[in-house]
């Protein structure tokens, strides 16, 4: 069963039309990398697959349940109450965005006993067994603004991942890191990879791309270039653009 | 011996003072939060209208302007409509309860407090025809500043609020959290942290602001001042009055300060 399945997804700002018909779905248990150029839309596909963008037209569907829809012109239409749906999600960011009021432990366990109206000390106890998988238990009660930039995206997926979803989704989530802090980062999403995890990422480290997915889907201009496993993409590179880009990265 | 007795008159004083000054802090620092709602509303009841004709029209616009040559008649009533679509996109645009509140924030704050406290008493008689208790004086003086208080503490709120970066929104909205429950929990906290050095300014005029209440006759501690300096022909009293309110804003300096250290554990 599709984890996630989006088609014929279509999103303009303004006159810029940044998605132009795109059809994507995620098996449970398969890692995606996006990459491409900026201003490709990968991440206005995540936004919109995360509900913080909605779609112009197209529809939306997680674990085999419409989320959205068209009508009968063509143009999506969301249901009123969407947190049912955002229940199979969680959203790493590129810029982490933890609640710096709250301690660390406080920003892991807040949603899951407020939204999810979990048990707190049960909630606490899986948090705390998360971040001592992370080697950050000793955090627990620190401020984000005391952590390290890579700590602090590690507490993020902490975070994500306290939500139990069936899907996650990652922003870019090394681009606001020093480059000596990338590795703690892609080592925890490595690690998830191997636990099967379904992830979709968003990236711009293309050894780390080729390294963990599945499978990977070059984006430009809004739509879908080219996409299979890694070492077709990167190995036996098809398409002239996606060549071009490559050879980008590479000098 | 006369000048202790100024001391205790004036002291006396304060003692209204202080009143004023906690009532319109307690009504107007909740009101504030009212109005900076109503400014901040996005309510646009004619965000959709004629959005399908407007399509259909553009249509047909494309088609004429495709033709090249087109009458007068025609002319005139492409030029209609474009006067007609301009006033439609404004009117999609209008943001009536915010508009509302623009208005009234820009009154409370180009206008006089002074006038404002007149206003208040002397605004049912006048307007409405309705006499009030001797008791509304006191009422109207406490009406008057907080209502004056909340317009400028909204917009402190307004810029609080809207300097937290939209991604704390956006976590907290992907993560499920209700609206309320964003704006309780990691809005507003990081909110007040913000606003606190601008409120403290606003504080300290309070303080100072209250010896416009003499205008609806409120005997707080300048207009008592004032009162004594005139009877005894000396301005020892106004610069006593002076120093009361230096001690008294020192001690709101030194509050707030510790508020803010309070919360300065994270950044």
């Amino acid at each position: 069963m599709n984890v996630l399945k989006m088609t014929n997804v279509k999103k303009s700002f303004g006159d810029l039309e940044v998605l132009k018909d795109i059809s994507v779905s995620v098996d449970k248990g398969e890692v995606v990398s996006i990459i491409g150029p900026s201003g490709s839309g990968k991440s206005t596909l995540l936004r919109c697959a995360t509900l913080l963008e909605q779609m112009d037209s197209g529809e939306l569907w997680y674990m085999g349940e419409k989320a959205a829809g068209n009508d009968e012109e063509g143009h999506t239409v969301y249901p009123r109450d969407l947190n049912q749906f955002r229940r199979c999600f969680g959203l790493v960011f590129q810029n982490f965005n933890l609640f710096p009021h709250y301690t660390v432990l406080k920003n892991l366990t807040d949603a899951p006993v407020s939204v999810l109206k979990r048990n707190p000390a049960e909630v606490k106890d899986e948090a705390m067994a998360l971040l001592r998988k992370m080697g950050l238990e000793d955090k627990a009660d620190a401020y984000p603004c005391q952590l390290s930039g890579g700590q602090q995206q590690r507490v993020s997926i902490v975070r994500a991942l306290a939500m139990k979803p069936e899907i996650l989704f990652f922003d870019e989530p090394t681009s606001a890191l020093d480059p000596e802090l990338t590795g703690e980062v892609l080592k925890v999403i490595k690690q998830l990879a191997e636990e099967k995890m379904t992830m979709v990422i968003v990236t711009h480290e293309m050894a780390f791309a080729r390294a963990v997915s599945d499978r990977v889907i070059f984006m430009d201009g809004g739509v879908i270039v080219e996409q299979g496993r890694p070492e077709e993409v990167f190995g036996d590179t098809q398409q002239e653009r996606t060549k071009q880009f490559l050879r980008n990265y590479q000098n | 011996m006369d000048f202790l007795n100024l001391l205790a008159q004036l002291a006396a004083g304060m003692g209204n003072t202080l009143l004023l000054f906690a009532l319109t802090l307690v009504f107007s620092l909740p009101l504030g939060l009212l109005v900076t709602f109503g400014r901040m509303s996005t309510w646009a009841p004619f965000k959709n209208l004629g959005i399908k004709k407007e399509k259909e029209r553009r249509l047909s616009g494309a088609a004429i302007l495709a033709d090249g040559d087109e009458s007068l008649t025609q002319q005139m009533t492409r030029i209609e409509r474009s006067h007609w679509s301009w006033l439609l996109a404004h009117l999609r645009r209008f943001k009536p309860v915010q508009f509302i509140f623009k208005v009234i924030i820009a009154i409370l704050r180009g206008t006089p407090l002074m006038l404002q406290l007149l206003v208040v008493f002397f605004g049912p008689y006048y307007i409405f025809g309705v006499s009030l208790s001797a008791s509304y004086r006191f009422i109207a003086v406490v009406l008057g500043f907080s209502i004056n208080y909340a317009a400028y503490f909204a917009e402190i709120y307004r810029s609080g609020i809207e300097s937290i970066p939209v991604g704390q929104r956006e976590a907290a909205q992907v993560l499920g959290y209700s609206k309320a429950q964003t704006f309780l929990k990691i809005i507003l906290p990081q909110m007040v942290k913000r606003v606190l050095p601008p409120v403290t300014n606003e504080v300290i005029t309070l303080v100072k602001d209250t010896s416009l209440a003499f205008v609806l006759v409120y005997t707080e501690m300048f207009t008592l001042a004032k009162q004594i300096a005139a009877a005894r022909t000396s301005v020892m009293p106004l610069f006593v009055a002076g120093v009361f309110y230096f001690i008294f804003n020192a001690v709101v300096a030194v509050v707030m300060e510790r508020v803010e250290k309070s919360l300065s554990y994270y950044s």
